[in-house]
């Protein structure tokens, strides 16, 4: 067992171990002192196997949850800002999911009690989609959609 | 060992107001170079911005976060001198840590 495990170290890097030790249910997902990744859900192409990975079930939709700085179009693909606030008391974490992209999720935000639940980033649109934001409030899902569209070209049309 | 983060670490009322930029790639691993070769994924996977010991936010990064991030958000319980650490790991297991002092 042990030797194993060193061969594991070796051989892989970082991320193959962690993706193993996070396959094997040793780090729970979205544990924020663990470092951990969560290589399933980030691996998803839809919704509901997103919420599978997550360990949710089918999101509510919620008025509570705001988009800022966000644009409804976006001229560059390549650097879309998104910010979201979510007003639903007790968040514990905000996720961004783009519905077009290779992979939907693009960055999970676990918010402890004392950091308000808003965050602010750019992300990469691959066209056209719209942009979930997935809220966990009290161990419920919450999600909130914007649709937001890429310019070709950039040339503001 | 990449670039320094760019932090600036503000107290706006009774909440401290965190805006990071980050230097990296954030390579997606879908584009290819000229020969037809994909390039690897390369990206921020986890970030960790601590305030006093106590973690203020943790998040986990996709490919899908623009080249060079930007990460904004505010935190209550900070003071005026206080550090501000923040930690990013990729998946190729490099790993940077920066420290700001809130003004």
């Amino acid at each position: 067992m042990n030797r194993r495990r060193r061969q594991v170290l070796k051989s892989g890097s970082g991320m193959t171990l962690l993706a193993l030790v996070a396959a094997a249910g040793w780090l729970k997902p979205g544990d924020a002192s663990a470092q951990s990744w969560n290589k399933a859900a980030f691996d998803t192409k839809s919704m509901a196997d997103t919420m599978k990975a997550l360990g949710g079930g089918e999101p509510a939709q919620s008025k509570d949850i705001v988009f800022f700085q966000t644009p409804d179009i976006a001229e560059n693909g390549a650097v879309v800002p998104v910010g979201i606030i979510s007003n639903i008391p007790k968040t514990e974490s905000i996720a961004v999911l783009i519905e077009k992209n290779p992979n939907m999720l693009a960055a999970v935000f676990d918010i402890p009690a004392g950091t308000e639940p808003s965050i602010s980033t750019r992300v990469k649109m691959g066209q056209s989609s719209n942009i979930y934001a997935l809220v966990k409030a009290d161990g419920k899902y919450f999600v909130a959609a914007k649709d937001v569209k890429v310019t070709i070209g950039g040339c503001g049309g | 060992m990449a670039d320094p983060m760019k932090i600036r670490a503000t107290l706006v009322g009774d909440a401290t107001e965190i805006k990071v930029l980050m230097s990296h790639e954030m390579e997606t691993g879908q584009r290819k170079d000229a020969q037809g070769a994909v390039i690897p994924a390369w990206f921020i996977q986890n970030v960790t911005v601590a305030h006093g010991g106590t973690t203020v936010l943790a998040a986990q990064w996709g490919p899908a976060v623009s080249k060079n991030p930007f990460l904004s958000f505010k935190f209550k319980g900070g003071a005026k001198g206080d550090k501000v650490t923040i930690v990013w790991t990729d998946n190729r297991g490099d790993k940077r840590t920066d420290e700001a002092t809130i003004v």
